[in-house]
């Protein structure tokens, strides 16, 4: 009913712009008159409401809201849920509220927000975005929450209740104990209790109901729980307890130290998880390094630039296939890894052949063309950096616990880095391929004597070194910058971690690169980020002091 | 023969002298404007930007018939994010192609660089980009904001209208955060923030992996009490910060970053979904209506050839000043430095946000300052701005070392550095 009401009166009220476009309004409004009942006092209270919102000030916005809230009720959730979305509008003839949606053409589509009659693609000069801040969306947030307490369905309602436990007060408490009076989802209703108890243990003044409130939350590990104990045992300026009871207090420091014992072994496992993680980006630029420099024994500056091209490739991919984004990393895999091995083929055809044997010259004839490949990204594509997606499934996190989670894009890359890592060592162990590049490695005369072809070894070892860092650069398209400078972030580190791991050893390689990369992260709490790598920096070079050969060193002739 | 040979060549000598000098003549016409933004390098994917703002402002004041009857020629070079490069390609510059005026630099530190060499050759250069203050050189005219132009509106913004109470403050670690900070965290104490509520943290550039800062972050807004970042983070290093934030899920409601090294140029370059609702505080957003800002939203795309190229507060800011620059030659006459320095204070033009700005005695800005939030389509929407004009403090009034300090280059102080209670000028220290 009360849509069916907004909408006259909007109609009446307007000129001749919402005239002329009520006509494809008015046969849609039979239906929506079923949906809701209300009377007209209300709708009548709504209308002028609706139009102070319009014009309101960001400040004033909450105000209206509040009272949008108390008349309209269920029916205003969906002027709720666009505002905090940031689509709703109004049109500026007669401020009739609409909202945007974009089609599958990316032009924007308007609908009334009450009846959801199409309005087409009004031009942009028509309509005025009615703007929020982040103050109104925690207050919109809220609203929804306490709408959809009673009305939400089981995962909305849960939502819902841990929306509200965020700022409890008496009126939200009573709302709570009027729903849990009615539900009948376990979950919701233990979420309920648990918001009920701790508003218990934050303002009861008695001693049997705050240990009752203790033994209820017992066991919780939510930060609000423990900031509410922590109140209970703080002093007063005297250094006196400002709670009385001895016995509330032996509870509540028995509970914190529960919890900070949780605390710390969750916070040692998400430090491991951390060192593990940016070891894996470690792992995964020096692993094409550890090939070319470790295994070919060529000093290849242009590196990070072999990476810079797999995430540009991944950059290409999106823009091709923009519909089918979440797939898009699969196909940019196979792309990065063909494209960098290609480009690394032809240097090591042009530019490093040439120099076989005459490392200095090398080092300096690659740096030439890391920055040659630099500042063509930079002239022919952009100098700026380029957006790449990344698909929902690898956003969010994996939430273990209250104080415990493992966000998925490092997870992925973890896991994704042990793949390249083992493929790449059957690929050595296991091949043809690979026992002819160890054997070009060990001893190229003694190859080529038995009829290895070592010119199309060496090549396709450059080639496969290339592309396994283009592998690399989808995975950190994922959690860094696209741009001609990345490289130049992942040389030094991989350069690093090859000769920590030991030139020449693969697992030297996955070895160091882990434990350089759990040592920073264990590092940087206590001395920030910058110390962090240069005594990282400073450990691994007295360590090549010691040990000029790294971790785990060749033996055997092949060594000399 | 070989007298033939020898007059030949006088006469083939005598007759290339002859064209250079015409070809210098006809040069002599023109107002050479110098740009000394990197092309290459690092900074490039900012500076090039600028660059193309110079040109583009370059074009249409001589579509309008020039500088006093002359018409503009742009000099570009490209010092390739190179500090050392910043002074020699000044000294280049100003010696040899005989710039009027100079347009450029990005970082503090190649603005330091070309410090000396302004001095000594007596050039005038105009700096568009906001900066950490506590300088100010007869020789530079800073368009950007200074600390108190964007930094502590920031705060105040988030302490009255957030009601925040706890703060990081984080920055990639180089000058202008460290000094933004010491400054931020002075202002901080003054108003009675705790110690223990104030956590300060820097990485270095470009830093990619944000775990550990971003879980401290989420340990330390965890106490009840409504805590803020706020990010002087450089450019570059914000996308996987940012990232990192969306993914341990901390949204804009529980923790606010607001960002002064974040503009329309560098959300260009990021998905900004996870984004919205943080904030980010400038003088200038492409969002804000009005003609002046269209008009020039219209001519930007139109030189650029791309539609989808966004504007930002640097580029205002070099607007600003290139307007500022045309109206004091005009009223001077002349493009001679110490006249034209003079000029300038106290000349207006319009900001593309709406009003005037005004060049202050101390070569600083009156601004309007804005807080805008972060948009799904990657703009920023003015959420908060100050009722009028906020004059650029060249030093800072919140540094026991600079309280009494103040830049006025009128008579009769005339001096950068000028010490308010001993009565002295301690010249410019570098």
């Amino acid at each position: 009913m009360k849509p069916f009401i907004v909408n006259t009166i909007i109609l009446i009220l307007g000129c001749w712009l919402s005239s002329a476009l009520a006509e494809g309004t008015a046969p849609t409004m039979p239906s929506s008159t079923s949906s809701t009942s209300t009377n007209v006092q209300t709708a009548e209270n709504i209308a002028p409401l609706l139009t102070a919102l319009t014009k309101a000030k960001l400040s004033k916005s909450a105000k209206i809201l509040v009272q949008l809230e108390q008349t309209g009720g269920t029916a205003m959730l969906p002027l709720f849920e666009q505002m905090l979305n940031g689509k709703l509008y109004y049109q500026r003839a007669d401020a009739q509220i609409i909202y945007q949606v974009k089609d599958s053409n990316d032009t924007k589509q308007y609908f009334d927000i009450f009846s959801k009659a199409p309005l087409g693609a009004l031009d942009s000069s028509l309509v005025k975005k009615i703007r929020v801040n982040s103050k109104l969306r925690t207050h919109l947030k809220n609203t929804i929450a306490r709408i959809q307490l009673n009305h939400g369905n089981d995962e909305e309602r849960l939502h819902a209740v841990i929306k509200l436990t965020e700022k409890l007060t008496q009126a939200s408490i009573d709302e709570l104990s009027a729903a849990l009076k009615t539900e009948v989802n376990g979950k919701v209703r233990e979420a309920i209790e648990k918001a009920i108890a701790l508003y218990q243990l934050q303002t009861s003044e008695d001693t049997p109901s705050k240990l009752i409130a203790i033994a209820a939350l017992s066991g919780s590990l939510d930060s609000k729980v423990r900031n509410a104990l922590l109140k209970l045992v703080e002093k007063n300026s005297e250094g006196k307890y400002i709670e009385k009871d001895r016995k509330v207090r032996v509870a509540v420091q028995a509970e914190l130290k529960r919890i900070d014992g949780r605390i710390k072994i969750f916070g040692f496992i998400e430090k491991m998880f951390f060192g593990l993680s940016a070891g894996s980006v470690l792992l995964l630029a020096a692993i094409g390094l550890a090939i070319t420099f470790g295994v070919m024994g060529v000093f290849n500056m242009a590196h990070g630039e072999m990476i810079m091209i797999g995430a540009y490739t991944t950059y290409g991919v999106q823009l091709l296939m923009p519909n089918f984004m979440e797939y898009s990393l699969f196909v940019a895999i196979p792309a990065a890894f063909l494209v960098a091995g290609i480009v690394g083929m032809i240097i090591e055809a042009t530019v490093i052949r040439h120099l076989h044997g005459r490392p200095l010259e090398t080092l300096l004839a690659t740096f030439g063309i890391s920055l040659i490949l630099q500042q063509a990204v930079r002239s022919f594509i952009s100098a700026t950096n380029r957006p790449v997606v990344t698909p929902e499934w690898m956003s969010g996190s994996l939430e273990i616990n209250p104080i415990f989670s493992l966000t998925y894009n490092r997870i992925y890359i973890l896991i994704f880095s042990l793949i390249v890592f083992f493929l790449l060592l059957t690929i050595l162990k296991k091949t043809a391929l690979g026992l002819h590049v160890r054997a070009v490695s060990q001893n190229r005369a003694m190859a080529k004597s038995l009829g290895i072809r070592t010119a199309w070894v060496d090549s396709m070892t450059f080639a496969l070194g290339s592309g396994i860092a283009g592998v690399a650069g989808v995975a950190l398209s994922q959690i860094t910058n696209v741009g001609p400078n990345m490289g130049q972030d992942y040389i030094i580190g991989s350069f690093m971690v090859v000769v920590f791991g030991g030139v020449g050893n693969l697992f030297g390689t996955l070895v160091g690169a882990f434990s350089l990369g759990i040592a920073n992260k264990f590092l940087e709490p206590a001395t920030g980020a910058v110390l962090a790598n240069i005594l990282v920096l400073v450990f691994i070079i007295l360590f090549i002091q010691r040990r000029p050969k790294g971790l785990f060193p060749q033996k055997g002739r092949a060594a000399d | 023969m070989k007298f033939l040979k020898t007059v030949s060549s006088i006469a083939l000598a005598t007759s290339l002298a002859f064209t250079a000098n015409s070809v210098l003549a006809k040069k002599d016409e023109t107002i050479k404007v110098g740009v000394l933004h990197s092309l290459t390098g690092t900074m490039a994917i900012s500076e090039t930007t600028l660059k193309d703002t110079v040109l583009m402002m370059i074009e249409e004041q001589n579509k309008k018939g020039g500088l006093l009857g002359k018409k503009l020629e742009a000099v570009v070079v490209d010092p390739a994010s190179n500090w050392p490069l910043f002074a020699e390609k000044t000294r280049e510059l100003i010696s040899k192609e005989k710039a009027e005026v100079i347009f450029g630099c990005w970082t503090s530190v190649s603005r330091k660089s070309v410090l000396p060499v302004l001095e000594e050759l007596n050039g005038l250069l105009f700096y568009p980009v906001q900066y950490e203050g506590e300088e100010s050189s007869k020789n530079v005219f800073y368009t950007g904001a200074s600390p108190n132009q964007q930094a502590i509106p920031a705060v105040d913004y988030l302490m009255n209208e957030l009601e925040v109470k706890r703060w990081v403050l984080a920055g990639t670690d180089y000058v202008y955060p460290r000094t933004t900070n010491k400054i931020l965290e002075a202002y901080l104490k003054s108003k009675g923030v705790a110690d223990e509520d104030i956590m300060i943290n820097y990485t270095p550039f470009g830093h990619s992996d944000w775990q550990s800062i971003v879980s401290d972050v989420k340990k330390f807004g965890k106490t009840g009490k409504k805590t803020a970042v706020v990010s002087t983070i450089n450019g570059d290093a914000n996308v996987p910060f940012y990232k990192e934030l969306a993914n341990q899920g901390i949204s804009a409601e529980d923790i606010p970053v607001v960002a002064f090294s974040v503009g329309e140029e560098e959300l260009s370059g990021i998905d900004t979904k996870p984004l919205v609702g943080h904030l980010a505080a400038w003088n200038y957003f492409q969002s804000v209506e009005g003609k002046e800002n269209a008009a020039f939203i219209k001519q930007w795309k139109k030189f650029t050839k791309d539609p989808k190229r966004v504007t930002n507060d640097p580029m205002e800011a070099t607007y600003i000043g290139f307007q500022m620059w045309v109206k004091a030659v005009e009223k001077a006459g002349t493009t001679d430095t110490d006249k034209v320095e003079q000029a300038m204070i106290g000349i207006t033009a319009a900001n593309l946000t709406g009003g005037v700005a005004v060049m202050n005695k101390n070569h600083h800005l009156s601004k309007p300052v804005l807080i805008g939030e972060i948009q799904d389509d990657g703009q920023l929407e003015v959420v908060w701005e100050t009722e009028g004009l906020v004059a650029g403090d060249a030093w800072s009034n919140f540094l026991p070392g600079s309280k009494d300090i103040i830049a006025d280059w009128t008579k009769p102080i005339k001096c950068g550095n000028y010490n308010r209670k001993t009565k002295k000028c301690s010249g410019q220290e570098y």
